[in-house]
Order: structure tokens, then C-alpha cells, then sequence
């Protein structure tokens, strides 16, 4: 902040070269380089509105999602953002009545145009839900390369390998690899959510997004998550709703804050924690609300 | 949109209150123990002197529980936004005010020491510096409290004055000092309490300067100069 009034008006004002300031001063530098604004955004959301029926949920939302960056969409009930991501890989079409407006670019090509086949824009944004939800009758094995057999995938060497890397991913192939062949629903609630995530990761997803992936579990579950998130995205990149706005500020780089619908306010997630710019985020994120 | 001030927490919202009032009240304290340790001084009343130098306790007693109360409050409701920077600065606030408590003992030190010989001159600038200090923490504290930048920055600016008069006090104490060796130590102390009083309002200044980043977020602590606005 205070680099800010020093770079708006050179000369007048300096900062004291102290190892306090300069060491800042470099990290500012790095963060710059490496700043996804040079690398181009994985997700363009341009003038989104989305509809149950005749009621419009949410308002043209448009933000980018950042490659290999973690995006947490926060509001409070009610507010559009699960519904917003689910548009994100076309699920929320699924819902009766469910339809969106607006442009949907991963990697620059509409995920709404005329000949995208909705599955294969699933394939490459994956999705993790609020209740882990292993396919019941499954082993852990089977679970883990469910979607990508459903690609076309057959050869065992392969499969076995995919099974290991997407559980090692999702940081439980220790903790389950002398029982893959154990049917996947009895995994503890945390492990079995780790198990979604490695299904998801195996069909090796651009994006991958995730609807409240902690809220049914307890706090070293959520933990493990969210450690997962951190490591997760040096190759994917996350977009994850949450109602916890703790996670939001523990495992994200960006938030966006939705409410009634709208996007309020959209930026670095610790600018937005300290020091928000619209006085309805200042209000949400203080818990002044109702 | 609701935007009322108040938090949805309600026990929150009295933590919150509690620690804005331990605060200006550990302020008030402060500004008590440096109008009465200068008074000390130009009474020469080492008795008060030493009432006001055990009064300490009580101030860093308030450094410590206020300190409490926002460890507590940054564990226990993980506050954000302008909460955190009230918090943040709270902490910092109470440093400085324990500092000033400190000064204000080390006044009444040298007050109880230049009692016990003959008046070297009459103190007409010690007070007016004393004065001065005291605005500005009163004047720092009230930003604080109004979340009032423009009242902060001038505080900034008022420290100017007070380095000025101790460079001038400085100047005079050496003049006595160059012209009568006798006077060396009784010179020396004043220019010490000069000195106090010129960190008395440097802390004043930081409370100011803390105060705008509360209220704006924006840091402008460590500037050769002062924006003419924040």
C-alpha cells in the first residue's frame, strides 16, 4: 500500500531502503514477474446471467480465473455462487429449467458454442461436491479411473498407473494403497472426498472446480484438503466455493465476493481480507451482515 | 445490502467496544502522567514526582491487558478487514502509550534531581512543549477514535514544532553549559527532558500515522515527506 503512494508519485515520497522495506520491495517484484497477468487467463466469464426458469439468479458476471491459481467464489447463502461455477463446466444446464447467457472461454474456445459437446468440457473442468460421493459399489481402484475408462482407456499398465499417480495427487495413495481392492465408501468422510478428487484428477482436468469440498468435514480433514488445494495447483487450476471465508483466505490468491446474485467485488484475496474496496464486502467479510 | 455497523455477533461487538475504551482509557492516563510529571518539574514537588512514577504500574498493567484483549479477539473471531486493522493497531497503539508512560517517569526522575538544586532558569518552553505533546496524543487518540485522517495528518505535522523547540532548548542548555561549567549537570537534565518530550510526541506521531493506515490501508509511516492528504 504504502509501495503504491511511492509509485504514484515518484521522488516526492520515499521509502527508507531498511531491510525491512527491501526485501518487500523485491517480493513485490517476483510476484510481478511471475503474475498470471503474463501468462493468459485459463477462464474468461464474460457478461454471465443465469436463469432457473424465468428467474434470473445470477447478474453478468464477468472475471477471469487465472491459470494455475486458486479462485474461492465467497457470499452467503443464497447469493449465486454455486450455481455460478456449475456453469462453469455446463452442469448447471442438468437442473431442470437450468440455462445460462453470456461467454463461458477455456483457453480462448466458448464452452457455450454451437458445437461443444458438454462432456467433454466436464472431462476438462472437473468438479468435486459438498458430500464426498464415491460410486458406491466400487473399489477405491475402480473409483479413481471410473471417468477415465469412460474415455476409452483399457490397457492395465496404464490403468494401474493412473491409479496411483491420481491417488498420490490427491495425497491418499498411502494411506490406501494395500487396499485398493476395499470397496470405496469405507474410506473415513476426508478420505473418501480425497478418493472424488483423485477421480476428478484422473481424466487430467484443466480446471478443476470444487463446491464447498470441506463443509462435511472436521477441521484435520479440512485441513488435509486444503494442503491438497496449495500442492494441487502448481499443475491444475482451482475454483473453489466456500462459506468458510477463513479457507477462502488460507487457500485462495483470488476471491470474488457474490451477493443477491451480483458480483460485488473481485481481487487478490489479501487485499480483500485486510483491506476490501466496496464497503459490502468490508461488511461480509467483518460479519456486520443482517 | 444491510450495512449497519454493528456485528451480527453481538459478544464480538462488546469485545470490540471493550478494547476502544481500554485504550482511550490508557490514553487519558498517559496524557495525565506527562501534564503532571512537566508539573512536577516547574512546581518542583518531587512528592508528585514520585506518585506519578509509581502511577507507571498501573499503565503498563493496561499495556498488558489490552494486548490480551486483542490476542484474544485475533483468535478467537479471525477478524478481517477493517476489524483486523482496528485489532492490529490496537496492539501497536498500546505500544507507544507504554512507551510515553515510560518518558513520563524518566520526567519526573530528572524533575526529582534538578529539585534538589538551585533552579538553573525558568521553564517556559519545557511546558509549552509539554503542551504540545500532550495535544497530539489527545489529538492521535481522537483520530483514532473518529477514524478521522485529516486530524491524524496534522498530528503528523505538529511534530515539527516540537523538534524545533528541542533543538532550540538544546541549543540554549549548551549556551549555559559553554559559559559555566557548574551548570553542566543540572544543563544535561533539561536537555534530557527535552528530549523526552521530543519521543513523547514521536510516539504521537506513530499512533497518528498507524490511525491512517487503520482507517485507509495505506501506509505512510517511513515518508521524507508528508502527503498534503491521504
Amino acid at each position: 500500500m504504502s509501495k503504491n503512494v511511492v509509485d504514484s508519485q515518484p521522488g516526492q515520497y520515499h521509502a527508507e531502503p531498511t531491510t525491512m522495506t527491501q526485501p518487500r520491495l523485491e517480493s513485490d517484484q517476483a510476484r510481478q514477474t511471475t503474475s498470471p497477468e503474463a501468462e493468459p487467463p485459463r477462464l474468461v466469464v464474460e457478461g454471465l446471467n443465469i436463469y432457473y426458469g424465468a428467474s434470473k439468479v445470477v447478474h453478468n458476471v464477468s472475471l477471469l480465473i487465472k491459470t494455475r491459481k486458486v479462485t474461492a467464489i465467497i457470499g452467503p447463502s443464497g447469493c449465486g455462487k454455486s450455481t455460478f461455477i456449475r456453469c462453469l463446466n455446463r452442469m448447471h444446464e442438468v437442473t431442470p429449467g437450468g440455462r445460462a447467457e453470456g461467454r463461458v472461454l477455456l483457453d480462448g474456445e466458448d464452452l457455450y458454442g454451437l458445437n461443444v459437446d458438454p462432456v467433454q468440457v466436464r472431462r476438462r473442468i472437473g468438479m468435486v461436491f459438498q458430500k464426498p460421493n464415491p460410486f458406491p459399489t466400487m473399489s477405491i481402484y475402480d473409483n479413481v479411473i471410473a471417468g477415465y475408462k469412460l474415455n476409452g482407456y483399457r490397457n492395465q499398465k496404464n490403468l494401474d498407473e493412473k491409479v496411483e499417480k491420481s491417488l498420490r495427487m490427491a495425497a491418499l495413495w498411502e494411506e490406501v494403497k494395500d487396499k485398493l481392492h476395499r470397496p470405496g465408501t469405507d474410506l473415513s468422510g476426508g478420505q473418501q472426498q480425497r478418493l472424488c478428487i483423485a477421480r476428478a484428477l484422473a481424466v487430467d482436468p484443466e480446471v478443476l472446480l470444487m463446491d464447498e469440498p470441506c463443509s462435511a468435514l472436521d477441521p484435520i480433514a479440512t485441513t488435509k484438503i486444503e494442503e491438497l488445494i496449495h500442492e494441487l495447483k502448481e499443475t491444475v487450476t482451482i475454483v473453489i466455493v466456500t462459506h468458510n471465508m477463513q479457507q477462502a483466505a488460507r487457500v485462495s490468491d483470488y476471491t470474488a465476493f457474490f451477493y443477491l446474485g451480483e458480483l460485488i467485488e473481485f481481487g487478490e484475496t489479501h487485499k480483500l481480507f485486510t483491506n476490501p474496496e466496496k464497503r459490502q464486502t468490508e461488511d461480509y467479510i467483518t460479519g456486520r451482515f443482517g | 445490502m444491510p450495512t449497519s455497523m454493528e456485528h451480527t455477533d453481538k459478544r464480538y461487538e462488546e469485545e470490540l467496544k471493550k478494547l476502544r475504551e481500554e485504550i482511550l482509557y490508557m490514553g487519558g492516563l498517559v496524557e495525565d502522567q506527562i501534564q503532571k510529571a512537566v508539573k512536577t518539574l516547574v512546581d518542583r514537588d518531587s512528592e508528585l514526582a514520585q506518585v506519578i512514577i509509581e502511577r507507571d504500574h498501573e499503565v503498563n498493567r493496561l499495556d498488558v491487558d489490552i494486548d490480551d484483549i486483542c490476542i484474544k479477539l485475533l483468535a478467537l473471531h479471525q477478524p478481517a478487514g477493517r476489524d483486523l486493522r482496528f485489532i492490529t493497531t490496537g496492539l501497536k497503539i498500546t505500544t507507544d502509550l507504554e512507551r510515553i508512560g515510560d518518558m513520563a517517569v524518566n520526567i519526573c526522575e530528572r524533575a526529582i534531581e534538578l529539585n534538589q538544586e538551585p533552579q538553573l532558569k525558568p521553564y517556559i518552553d519545557i511546558p509549552r512543549m509539554a503542551r504540545i505533546s500532550q495535544r497530539m496524543i489527545r489529538e492521535s487518540l481522537d483520530a483514532f477514535v473518529r477514524e478521522d485522517t485529516d486530524l491524524a495528518l496534522k498530528v503528523c505535522k505538529d511534530d515539527d514544532e516540537v523538534d524545533q523547540l528541542n533543538a532550540q532548548i538544546f541549543r540554549e542548555t549548551l549556551t549555559f553549559m559553554l559559559e559555566n561549567a557548574q551548570t553542566i549537570s543540572r544543563a544535561t537534565k533539561i536537555a534530557s527532558v527535552s528530549k523526552y518530550l521530543e519521543r513523547i510526541a514521536d510516539h504521537a506521531t506513530n499512533i497518528a500515522e498507524m490511525v491512517i493506515f487503520m482507517v485507509k490501508g495505506k501506509s505512510i509511516r517511513h515518508m521524507k515527506e508528508l502527503p498534503p492528504s491521504v
